[in-house]
Formats: structure tokens, sequence, C-alpha cells
């Protein structure tokens, strides 16, 4: 028989690979002569093409944003609790689209691509990218699907970098920008947790100088430790210390024993690094960092995000999460008060949550509640 | 005591609302910033009505989404931590509605505004109104009025004031008062508030600017 999803579930949902034969040129100087990119889409697309939402993902996210790819999938898309009928996003409403950014290894265009020069595998020469050839080829999406237009651009963290460049670069192609859990650029903290994880990749002997894939190798240890280490900075101090304490996996403290102790989260991380190091590519994580380091707003304005946002024509939502470390609510203040500045629509809310940076994956009720009001306006818009 | 020029036009604003006159004060297509914007009410009318391109600042996280829901612009900030992030006079006027009283430190919340804002306009309780006096003097009792719903312990309000008081730290801070208007719940007050405002009035609302 088959399963039942929750009525508020998109259910089923199957990706497709949409190939891109203009070459692309990027902000490296180098070219991409043609690309792929998996896309999935929720919802219906209306008559005059303007209710579509594009869904811009963080470091490790992907295309499969919400739904199941089969009924025996454990776990939905990585914003199911965000996108669904009758959900914030509402695919009643809607038509999302969600896309595997370029150089990303869920089967757009990457480092585990071929490379058509050379008939093998890209590994280390992939380009680097930049925040702003994600956002060119997202407009060649937009092309596309015949959307002239979004009626939101959203994303989180990484994601939000997309939706603020989108508002600069293609001004009058999004009426609203959604920005959360992000930053203008990052700190020289958050570059420092970037640059350690990238060398715990490079420090594996199977990471290969970046050339595995040739070797049939796999930095699989280097990789699970980075993602350890990003892991704790998306976590709050409270949120761990709630949900693991110093809890014990296995071993005792009694005296007269010799038993090694686990602690529970020892356990938990070291789960974390080994299932995300199972299923994504050590290149396309360092790729991402990359990416991440990069971005800075303001750069080509002088440094100045008011002169940034100042060409921009949307209105904006900006979130932030009270115990997030990683994208500090500071830095969306500042977002805020360059927009403010600049003489354009912006809400701000920052919203109590003890889940860290992770928060804006996780259902929150008051976020939940006014992103689902702010969508309303978006809809109102339509 | 610098008497304010106060704007006496009983007939005109027996039926208007604090609000209302705030209103007839800003001028269209400005810029406002509004403290402590509640549900959005004055924003929104202010948008809909004179095309003013305004933003709320608010705490509570209801109002907050309320707000939102308006698709007003709505800025989820504590003022007691002031307007350090507003640059000076970056807006036409800034607005605070029955908030003053409740500030941590309400004599710098005015120069913080009238830094930030060309012009201000605050409202607040009359704490001199006679049912205050009457409750402190003859019942020994800190005033409890439909306007003053709290206990003296539960009481958001913590700074009061009375119109002269108000008057007083508009003198010491150089503070230029452009108008007064002052409010009356009852039929009675209507018509004495005139006479007494200190006494009568329930609400003050005053437009202000720094000397130069």
């Amino acid at each position: 028989m088959p399963k039942t999803f929750a009525q508020d579930s998109v259910g089923l949902v199957s990706p497709q690979t949409l190939h891109f034969d203009q070459p692309l040129e990027l902000a490296s100087g180098r070219c991409l002569d043609s690309y792929d990119l998996v896309i999935e889409t929720y919802g219906q697309l209306n008559s005059d093409a303007s209710n579509a939402v594009l869904i811009c993902h963080a470091l490790s996210g992907h295309h499969h944003a919400a739904g199941y790819h089969s009924e025996d999938d454990r776990k939905p898309g990585w914003w199911d609790a965000y996108i669904g009928p009758g959900k914030p996003i509402d695919t009643n409403r809607f038509f999302v689209v969600s896309l595997n950014n370029l150089g990303g290894c869920h089967g757009s265009t990457g480092p585990v691509s071929i490379n058509p020069a050379t008939g093998k595998p890209w590994g280390k020469d992939f380009p680097k990218l930049r925040v702003r050839d994600w956002v060119n080829s997202q407009a060649r999406l937009a092309d596309r699907l015949g959307i002239e237009q979004w009626a939101a651009v959203i994303g989180g963290s990484l994601g939000g970098m997309q939706a603020m460049r989108w508002a600069l670069e293609y001004p009058n192609r999004l009426r609203h920008c959604v920005v959360i859990a992000s930053a203008m650029k990052l700190t020289a903290q958050n570059i420092a947790f970037n640059e350690t994880a990238r060398q715990a990749i490079c420090a594996d002997p199977d990471f290969r100088d970046g050339d595995y894939l040739a070797a049939e190798a796999y930095p699989k240890d280097g990789l699970s430790i980075a993602r350890m280490i990003g892991h704790i900075t998306y976590l709050s101090d409270d949120g761990m210390g709630q949900k693991f304490g110093r809890d014990i996996r296995s071993g005792s403290f009694e005296r007269g024993t010799d038993e090694p102790v686990e602690f529970q989260i020892e356990s938990y991380l070291r789960y974390q690094g080994s299932a995300f190091s199972g299923s994504f590519d050590a290149n396309t994580y360092i790729l991402m960092t990359k990416a991440l380091d990069y971005f800075d707003l303001a750069r080509e304005y002088d440094n100045d995000p008011v002169k940034a946002f100042s060409g921009a024509q949307c209105k904006f939502l900006v979130v932030s999460f009270t115990t997030d470390w990683r994208f500090a609510p500071e830095r969306s203040r500042e977002i805020v008060e360059a927009l403010i500045g600049a003489d354009k629509a912006v809400s701000y809310a920052e919203v109590e949550s003890e889940y860290g940076h992770d928060a804006f994956l996780i259902p929150i009720d008051r976020y939940y509640q006014l992103f689902t009001q702010y969508m309303n306006g978006v809809s109102a818009d339509l | 005591m610098t008497q304010a020029p106060v704007q006496n036009s009983l007939m005109a604003t027996e039926l208007r609302t604090d609000l209302d006159i705030i209103q007839a004060w800003i001028k269209p297509d400005s810029r406002v910033l509004d403290l402590g914007c509640g549900d959005g009410s004055l924003l929104q009318n202010l948008r809909d009505n004179k095309q003013v391109n305004g933003y709320g600042l608010e705490i509570d996280p209801q109002q907050i989404t309320t707000c939102i829901g308006k698709g007003l612009n709505v800025i989820d900030q504590n003022l007691d931590q002031g307007l350090h992030n507003f640059g000076d006079h970056s807006f036409d006027s800034v607005v605070m509605t029955q908030a003053l009283q409740t500030m941590h430190a309400p004599d710098q919340v005015l120069l913080e505004m009238l830094r930030v804002g060309k012009e201000c306009i605050v409202t607040f309780p009359n704490f001199g109104h006679w049912k205050a006096r009457w409750h402190l003097v003859v019942n020994g009792r800190m005033p409890v009025s439909d306007l003053l719903p709290y206990q003296w312990y539960d009481t958001p309000n913590i700074h009061f004031c009375t119109f002269k008081d108000f008057e007083y730290l508009c003198r010491e801070l150089d503070i230029h008062i452009i108008r007064r208007q002052v409010v009356a719940e009852t039929p009675v007050g209507r018509l004495l508030k005139d006479v007494r405002p200190n006494l009568f009035g329930d609400t003050a609302i005053y437009h202000l600017r720094k000397r130069a």
C-alpha cells in the first residue's frame, strides 16, 4: 500500500537536470562552456509567471529542499519545515524553485563532474566560484523557466548572501529578498573556522593535493573532521549542553575501572562527520567555504553597504537567532542598518532560540509565524 | 516656567485621538521613525494617508509579527539600548507614543530622538492629572486608573512626570516646544483641560525641536 505523506508535505518529488550551453563567464576570469543544474520545483507556476520563489542553499545544501524522493525516505528535504502546502513558503500559492549550485556535489556541474576538455573529473581544477557566479547561473535558470521576476529570493546563511547579491545584481528581477542568519561578510573568526576545516581536509593523506578522484582515494577522515568543526559552530553552547550535557555513552568513571569513557557529544559529532563525509565531496567543501570567505557585499561599492544597497528595488526581511554565534544577530543588524540608510523597505526580527546557527532550519514558533506573515504579504503582491 | 505655545482649538480636537493629532503634524512623503510602534497603527495610517516612508522599532515579538503582517517596516530593537545605529538627522520625524515613561533614561532618549530626527513628537500620560493626585493624596495609594492600570510593583511605567515636569526638562535640555496638544478622555475633562491642562489633561502630545 502506498505510503501517505502529511497534508502539509509536498509529497513525492523528483529532481530534474537542466543543461546549459551558453558559456558562463566567472568572477575568476575563467569560463564554464557548458554546465548542468539539478533542480526541484514545488507548486505550479501561474499564468503570468509572477509567483516564483527561488530557494538559495547554504554551505552543505542542495536542490532537495522539500518532500521525499521515495516512500522509503526517512527524512524529507532540508527545509521541509518551511516549504509545503500551508507552510510559510506555501506551495499552494508559490512556484518554488530549489537548485544545487554550481560547484556542488549533488548533480550540478562541480568538481566530481567530468571535465569535457580532459574526459576526467574536474577535481581540484574546477574553477573557483564566487557568490555572484551562482547568482548569474540562477538568473540563467530563471530565463530557462520563463521567470522574468521572482516573487521572492530566499536564503539562509550562505543562501542569504546569494539573495542579497540578487538584489544588487538583478534589482528588477525580484520583488522580495529574505535574508536569514546571514552576513554582508564573514568575520576573521568565521574565516578562521573555515580555514581550520579546510586544513583538516588537506592534511588527510588521501586528499592527494585535491587529486584524490584520479587516485581513486577519498579524504573521508579529513572531511569528517572538517564537518565536526563546522557542526560545533552551528550549535550553541547552551543548546549543546541541554542536548548532551556530560552524558556518557559508554565506559565509567568508577574507581578501579580503566574503561575508556565516551561522551555522548563525541559519539554524536563523529556520527555527523562520518555521515556527511560519506555523501559530500571534499573539493566542493573547499570551494563552498572559499566562496563564503570571499563574499563581501560592499567591496565593489567603496566598502559602503548603504551605497551597495542603494540600487536595490525589492523589499527585505532579515531574520537572526539569539544564540547564533557563527552568523551573529549583530551581522544581521548591520544589514538592516545599511538598508534603512539606503531608504529601503525592511523588517527585522531577532528570534529567541537555543539552536545556534542551525535554528534557521528548525521549526520555531515565532520564526514560523513571522515568516508566514511576511510571505502572505509577498503573495498579496502577486 | 516657559509657557508652551499651546494650540487650543477645543471644538476641533474633541473627537480626535492622540494618533490623529500626530498624523496631522507629520508632513506627507517624509521619513518617520516610530519608537515602540506597537501594532503599527500609526505607521499604517501614515503610509496609507500621507505616503510616509516609516520604520517602527519594537521589541514585543507578537507586535513585530503583526506589523510584518501589515506590510510595515518593523525593526526588532530595544530602545533602552539607544539609537546609536541611526545617523544624525536621518529622519524627518521621530515619534514615541506613550512609552517615554517606560524608559530607563527618558532624558537621554529625548536627546537621542532629537539627534536622529529633525523634529520629534512624544506623547505620555499626565501624572499630574487630578485623579492621580486624588489617589495619592486622599487614598495614600499609588494611582491606578484606566490609563495607568498597573500596580506600583508590576508597572512598566517607571519614570512618571507631569506636563510641568516635562516642560521643565525641555528647558533644561534646550529643547524647543513647537506645539503642545492636551487630550482628555471625559467630556468634563475636555472642557477643563485647556484651563488647567496639568490637572485635567490625560495625555499630552508634544512637538519638539532642538534649539540650534
